[in-house]
């Protein structure tokens, strides 16, 4: 039952944004700009600082993931959707998990472009160790979208929503950001640094599974009017 | 009996913080920073009664999750007021020695690192209940649970950068190491965390006369509808 409303939820989403992929096209062409805004700022003389590929690279996932967050959510308040789905005799944490998969999914995505193109612009070795490298961006992309989701649900009701939610979500998820960064940078130093990148992803999972649960528990309390 | 312990802790706190400025007076100063030494005497009081007042947050907060008690609410506002009113003396009074001891300002320590994020989720705490609107509290309630669960993390993640912050085993080590410096620090001490409690009492005493007068405006209203 519980697995099932998640992946009915994250069905609907799918299905809608499969229509006019805004969502997807909007984050994607946002998170490009970013880019291009850190490189034209931190490039001197055709080299940019070291360090530069890692840091670029989570800052435009976060402001990118903050945009998807507050975009999807617009969506089901507008249509008063989730007002629908929470009437729903669903378990809400289910609805939170098919959310959270959804935003997961998106930035998933996002990442795939962004990726590459980081690795274009600043010749850093992002595909020398392609599974420590996949894990920690999984492993900080779901910390992030963990308190995201929750926070962007609860902002709904709220009138300042747009600038609410990064001023609670950033300080909140800067582990996430300093873990995914220094692992990150770990992996694309020469010679890679294994050990130090393999305990930032054992952080980036530790903050995952608390601030998930948390989030489970929450949920229901905040959703309810 | 708050009403009439009130003014004698007000009294009792009075007293310590002349008799702190007086034993602060008296010790010599230190051989190395000389004047700037008795800083300490404010900077690590008004950090203690910050992580208490977080600590008073984080606990109402789980308690009006969980209840949905008015006075839980109260007591969590409460908490977060004081920890970011004694978190900006900190903030205040520890670059003011840094400049001397450190040469610098500012560093990217752990523990001042974690301090300031600490102190800024609870700023983000309070502009929820400022400008979030009709049931803001619970948001707010989830702010404050949140962001005492990410304590650990940020300290843990930034602790793997080098430490120049003076450890906290300076506080126990005290007796041997500068016998002549324990009773200013404790009577500072004391005197902050008077000063707390007696700010804690009044903060929730206002808290509850709003509670009130709000119940008598729509008392009010409902008679003369």
């Amino acid at each position: 039952m519980f697995f099932r409303v998640a992946f009915l939820v994250l069905r609907k989403d799918f299905a809608i944004e499969i229509k006019s992929r805004e969502i997807l096209y909007t984050t994607l062409l946002f998170a490009v700009s970013c880019v291009l805004v850190f490189a034209f700022a931190l490039v001197k003389e055709g080299e940019a600082p070291p360090d530069a590929a890692p840091a670029i690279l989570w800052i435009a996932i976060m402001f990118a993931g903050t945009l998807a967050l507050g975009r999807t959510f617009e969506r089901e308040r507008y249509g008063e959707t989730l007002r629908a789905l929470l009437l729903a005799p669903a378990p809400r944490p289910a609805l939170y998990v098919g959310k959270l998969l959804g935003i997961v999914l998106l930035l998933g995505v996002a990442e795939l472009v962004l990726v590459p193109l980081v690795a274009f612009f600043f010749l850093a070795p992002f595909f020398a160790k392609p599974l420590l490298m996949t894990l920690l961006l999984a492993a900080g992309t779901i910390g992030f979208a963990a308190v995201g989701t929750l926070f962007a649900a609860m902002l709904m009701r709220v009138r300042t929503r747009d600038v609410l939610l990064p001023i609670l979500l950033y300080p909140i998820t800067v582990p996430v950001i300093i873990g995914g960064v220094r692992g990150t940078a770990a992996l694309l130093a020469s010679p890679a640094d294994e050990a130090m990148a393999t305990m930032w992803l054992a952080i980036l999972a530790a903050f995952d599974v608390v601030f998930i649960t948390l989030s489970l528990w929450t949920f229901e309390v905040l959703m309810t009017e | 009996m708050m009403r009439k312990l009130f003014p004698v802790l007000l009294a009792i706190n009075a007293v310590l913080f002349v008799a702190a400025l007086i034993f602060i007076n008296r010790v010599p100063p230190e051989s190395s920073m000389g004047l700037v030494q008795k800083i300490f005497y404010f900077h690590v009081p008004s950090w203690i009664a910050m992580y208490l007042g977080i600590a008073i947050c984080g606990v109402g907060s789980i308690w009006y999750l969980a209840t949905g008690r008015p006075q839980a609410d109260r007591a969590a506002v409460a908490g977060g007021e004081l920890a970011v009113l004694f978190g900006l003396v900190g903030l205040v009074t520890g670059p003011l020695w840094a400049r001397k001891a450190w040469g610098v300002w500012w560093q990217w320590d752990a523990r001042l690192t974690t301090a300031l994020l600490l102190w800024l989720t609870f700023v983000a705490y309070l502009t929820v209940r400022k400008y979030g609107g009709p049931g803001s509290e619970k948001l707010a309630a989830a702010v404050g649970l949140f962001g005492t669960a990410v304590a650990p993390f940020v300290y843990f993640s930034v602790n793997i950068w080098r430490t120049v912050h003076p450890l906290t085993t300076v506080m126990p080590e005290l007796p041997n190491s500068a016998p002549e410096m324990v009773p200013p620090m404790l009577a500072s001490i004391f005197s902050f965390l008077v000063l707390f409690v007696v700010l804690l009492m009044a903060r929730l005493e206002l808290g509850r006369r709003q509670a009130d007068v709000d119940e008598l405006y729509l008392a009010y209203e409902d008679r003369t509808a």
